[in-house]
């Protein structure tokens, strides 16, 4: 039996960035629950299926009362994925993982009570409809020059170039691409590989586009594409085009 | 205060050394006082194409290592006395060419000169961003063809970004000269169109250049072409870019279709 050694599929290893929910236990614990369960009372299911990192900093809690805490999470159908801010020595393998290096992204909006005195949590302001916050705030940019052959155009969020990319340049987004001239060099949107990313642009002549790692060369489009404007989107695990108007 | 411009390209043999040359006789001609520096260390050609390459002694590394004057390194034009040449040197290494001494260098021929012209070498390496470094504008040479047209497109860039203007936060101004432009084989596909050119490249329009013979000619004779045959199209394409370059609004014709472009192209005035 010979073992074919060289066959080896290399594995892919795709970024993905999540927004967890972050709780911040406050002392005394029990009182802090009994809010908890008041607000999962006001909405069925509101923890369900959301990734929930605990924040612990700051906080003066001993490995006991970490255990007991996610212990009494559990009970409710709260699962951590992650503990912030608590010292090494604290966290023993049977509680969940430390978790840093988050970057802050605008609250939840917590299901609104019938009674607001009820409603004793610290940020009970921001619960009410008039400071509602739509989701999260994605970061783009606007470049109003041509991107230039040799140059390379990389940002977190969404992209608005307006005017062309050159032939060799390339521009790379964490979120979606819009590019008002002609696309001649590469664009990758969705980088860190987001799915939802998209790519427009007001006139195709792309030598390569990829959404979330998935990418076409030029040879790969279709020639009907080629010089007129396109929107691109990735659906069931292929890279979707169409022109636009 | 002169103006100093680099003349670069990013590919070799467009026609920098050319246009150095044909743009500095023509500016000299009309009684500006020029001084064409070649900055291609090792692979000089301005000196040929001026004709004084049995004058030459000293050369710019020479005066960049304070071997020699400014004044003994210059050489002046023996046809035109507004015109001077400083050679590149062809035996020395081109690390020699540092950042400070250039800039001493363009500092002092500024105060003498009206225009200082810079033939950049071929290439992104230290000779062509040291002969951008200092400039105040930039005339950038391309052929109508895709791959001068792409590195222009880089040269750009680095007009923007790694020049003394740029870091200052300032724009470098910037002229396009299509040069070996043959209308019959950009009529049939085989070259691109100066309109695809500047939709590319989109910075404003110096003027175009047909193919022509002339500038082998005048090459071999060791004269500019503006000075070989003033009459000739190629020598009256450079004459008008020259007239351009001092802000004269001269209009642009391409060569053998005779119709003005003028309103077309300052129109769409860019980047």
């Amino acid at each position: 039996m010979t073992e074919v050694l060289t066959t080896a599929q290399p594995i892919r290893l795709k970024g993905r960035s999540f927004l967890a929910m972050v709780l911040n236990p406050e002392p005394p614990f029990d009182d802090w629950l009994t809010r908890l369960d008041d607000l999962a009372e006001r909405s069925a299911g509101y923890f369900l299926n959301k990734p929930i990192v605990l924040d612990v900093g700051g906080l003066d809690i001993d490995r006991l009362q970490l255990r007991e805490l996610t212990r009494q999470l559990g009970d409710r159908g709260i699962r951590v994925m992650g503990i912030e801010g608590a010292a090494s020595s604290l966290l023993v393998p049977d509680l969940p993982p430390a978790i840093d290096g988050g970057r802050p992204a605008s609250d939840f909006v917590t299901p609104a009570s019938e009674l607001p005195d009820v409603d004793t949590g610290r940020s009970s302001g921001r619960t009410r409809p008039d400071d509602f916050q739509p989701g999260r705030t994605v970061p783009s940019i606007i470049v109003t020059e041509p991107v230039r052959s040799g140059q390379s155009l990389m940002f977190e969020g969404d992209i608005t170039v307006v005017g062309s990319v050159a032939s060799g340049a390339e521009v790379v987004a964490g979120g979606s691409i819009h590019i008002y001239g002609t696309l001649r060099g590469r664009a990758m949107a969705g980088s860190a590989g987001d799915t939802a990313a998209r790519i427009f642009c007001s006139r195709l002549e792309a030598e390569l586009v990829a959404i979330a790692g998935f990418y076409k060369t030029s040879e790969d489009m279709g020639p009907d594409l080629r010089g007129s404007s396109v929107h691109m989107w990735f659906q069931n695990e292929m890279l979707m085009s169409e022109k636009l108007g | 205060m002169g103006k100093a411009i680099v003349v670069t390209s990013g590919k070799g043999g467009v026609g920098k050394t050319t246009t150095t040359a044909a743009l500095g006789a023509a500016l000299a001609q009309g009684d500006q006082k020029v001084v064409v520096v070649d900055f291609d260390v090792g692979l000089r050609n301005l000196d040929l194409v001026m004709g004084a390459e049995r004058r030459v002694v000293y050369d710019l590394i020479n005066v960049i290592q304070g071997e020699a004057k400014l004044a003994q390194a210059l050489i002046r034009d023996k046809r035109l006395e507004n015109l001077y040449l400083l050679p590149a040197s062809q035996t020395r290494d081109k690390d020699k060419l540092t950042p400070e001494g250039v800039e001493k260098v363009m500092t002092a021929l500024k105060k003498t000169f009206d225009w200082v012209i810079c033939d950049s070498p071929a290439g992104i390496e230290r000779g062509a961003t040291l002969a951008m470094r200092h400039a105040d504008a930039a005339i950038v040479v391309t052929n109508p063809e895709v791959s001068s047209v792409r590195d222009s497109d880089r040269i750009i860039g680095l007009l923007d970004a790694k020049t003394a203007i740029a870091e200052r936060g300032e724009r470098m101004e910037k002229h396009l000269l299509v040069t070996r432009y043959d209308p019959t084989r950009a009529e049939t596909g085989d070259m691109l169109k100066v309109d695809d050119v500047l939709e590319i490249l989109s910075i404003p329009l110096l003027g175009v250049i047909p193919e022509s013979t002339d500038v082998l000619r005048a090459s071999n004779l060791g004269t500019p072409v503006t000075l070989a045959d003033a009459r000739s199209e190629t020598a009256q394409s450079y004459f008008a870019a020259a007239r351009r370059l001092m802000g004269e609004a001269v209009p642009i014709t391409i060569p053998s279709e005779k119709r003005s472009f003028f309103g077309m192209f300052f129109g769409r005035k860019a980047a």
